[in-house]
């Protein structure tokens, strides 16, 4: 891979799905499209980037693919979800008494492993969430992660990463190595295909909001362009729950933590928009009032 | 430190185990049956059991109801490591007192999972 083939493809991944690659991520390209170049019968990645220079959109589309990082697991991190359960779904169903509704987005949902976790929570919620209607939204980058998060047919090891073995017995089916989730759960999760960087608007306001592990591959100004939009998407009293190693600090000041609830945040009802950016308007209020 | 009692009758997979282990801050106890493994409680109960279940002399089975019998024995947090990886083994071992289960093989990832999943870690 030359030094342009290089500079040609951070360009486009930047683009394309928010990708950030530092100079030195040449190994990673590499070791990602290498293997994709030998499936189309090319001989290296200059010849994979003269394809995709010739407009093969396909092939543009599997790079993509082949760039984007799916590592999840069951309950990961496990506090996150410690939180749904003990106080975001009981504080939740208090405040949603009257419409009797709840509705959660998993943003980089990938094979399905966190969006299951959440409707576990939700059945494990039992008799609080009776009568009521739940909606989970999984939505990726890739089309090929949502088909096999459709399906929820799970491997031996992917099963046993996180998943605590009470909740496989009850909710999965053993067929050889490979476990499925229930049907009944995964009817409660809808699957749609949602590049981060274009508008999301259209999926509605929603209660709570899983963002977790993925803008950690973005840019600073991408993650403070999402976030915002993110703001705009959730309902005053929602939660956003991002990954254990990301954080809002020196990004924006959209949302703030949750005292006591790591991982956890809220949105600031009138944020002071971080220097530089287009609008001093408090963005939570404004996108509220501007969904309803 | 903890102490985890590693059972199997396979030394290779005691000591894969016990690496694993190791490297989370344990403190190993091997022993190759289910009858040795009560001894090593009777002498010191430990605070995890990973266990394999088909074994010579006392299978992993009759060591858990053993276990959980003995005074103290409701105590140390069992995690199964066998090659029985259906969904009746998995429940068997369940209502006799276990507290996970790894179906095998496993890595350090799994084991490290099912050790948190249980409070170990």
């Amino acid at each position: 891979m030359t030094p342009s083939d290089y500079e040609y493809l951070r360009k486009f991944l930047k683009e394309r799905s928010g990708l950030d690659l530092s100079a030195d991520k040449q190994y990673l390209v590499e070791s990602r499209l290498l293997p994709l170049a030998r499936k189309s019968s090319l001989p290296g990645i200059s010849e994979l980037v003269e394809k995709m220079k010739g407009g093969a959109s396909a092939l543009t589309a599997e790079v993509v693919e082949a760039m984007t990082t799916n590592e999840t697991f069951f309950f990961r991190d496990k506090i996150p979800f410690d939180h749904m359960r003990e106080t975001v779904i009981p504080a939740l169903v208090q405040a949603r008494a009257a419409r009797r509704s709840l509705r959660i987005w998993c943003a980089a949902s990938s094979t399905g492993q966190e969006p299951y976790s959440i409707a576990m929570c939700l059945k494990e919620a039992g008799h609080l969430l009776s009568g009521w209607r739940t909606e989970i939204v999984a939505t990726d980058l890739s089309q090929a992660v949502l088909e096999k998060s459709k399906a929820g047919i799970f491997s031996q090891f992917e099963v046993q990463r996180g998943l605590p073995i009470q909740l496989l017995v009850k909710y999965f089916t053993q067929n050889g190595e490979l476990w499925q989730i229930s049907p009944e759960l995964r009817g409660m999760v809808q699957h749609r295909q949602l590049n981060l960087l274009q508008d999301f608007s259209h999926l509605g306001v929603f209660d709570v909001i899983f963002c977790r592990n993925v803008l950690i591959y973005f840019d600073q100004n991408t993650k403070t362009n999402i976030f915002e939009r993110l703001s705009r998407m959730l309902e005053p009293d929602g939660v956003l729950a991002l990954g254990a190693a990301e954080s809002v600090v020196g990004i924006t000041n959209t949302f703030k933590p949750y005292p006591d609830r790591r991982g956890l945040y809220r949105p600031n009802i009138a944020p002071v928009i971080r220097v530089g950016a287009s609008t001093l308007v408090p963005q939570t209020l404004r996108a509220v009032a501007a969904a309803r | 430190m903890k102490t985890c009692l590693v059972v199997d009758d396979s030394s290779v997979i005691r000591k894969v185990a016990r690496r694993i282990l190791e490297g989370l801050d344990f403190q190993i106890v091997e022993a190759e049956d289910g009858e040795k493994a009560l001894e090593a409680c009777k002498r010191a109960m430990p605070e995890a059991v990973l266990l394999d279940w088909n074994m010579p002399v006392m299978d992993g089975y009759e060591f858990l109801g053993n276990l959980r019998r003995m005074p103290g024995g409701d105590a140390p947090k069992v995690v199964f490591c066998t090659t029985e990886n259906d969904v009746a083994h998995i429940a068997r071992a369940l209502h006799a007192g276990a507290n996970e289960y790894i179906m095998k093989p496993f890595d350090k990832d799994i084991v490290t999972a099912k050790f948190q999943e249980v409070g170990l870690l």
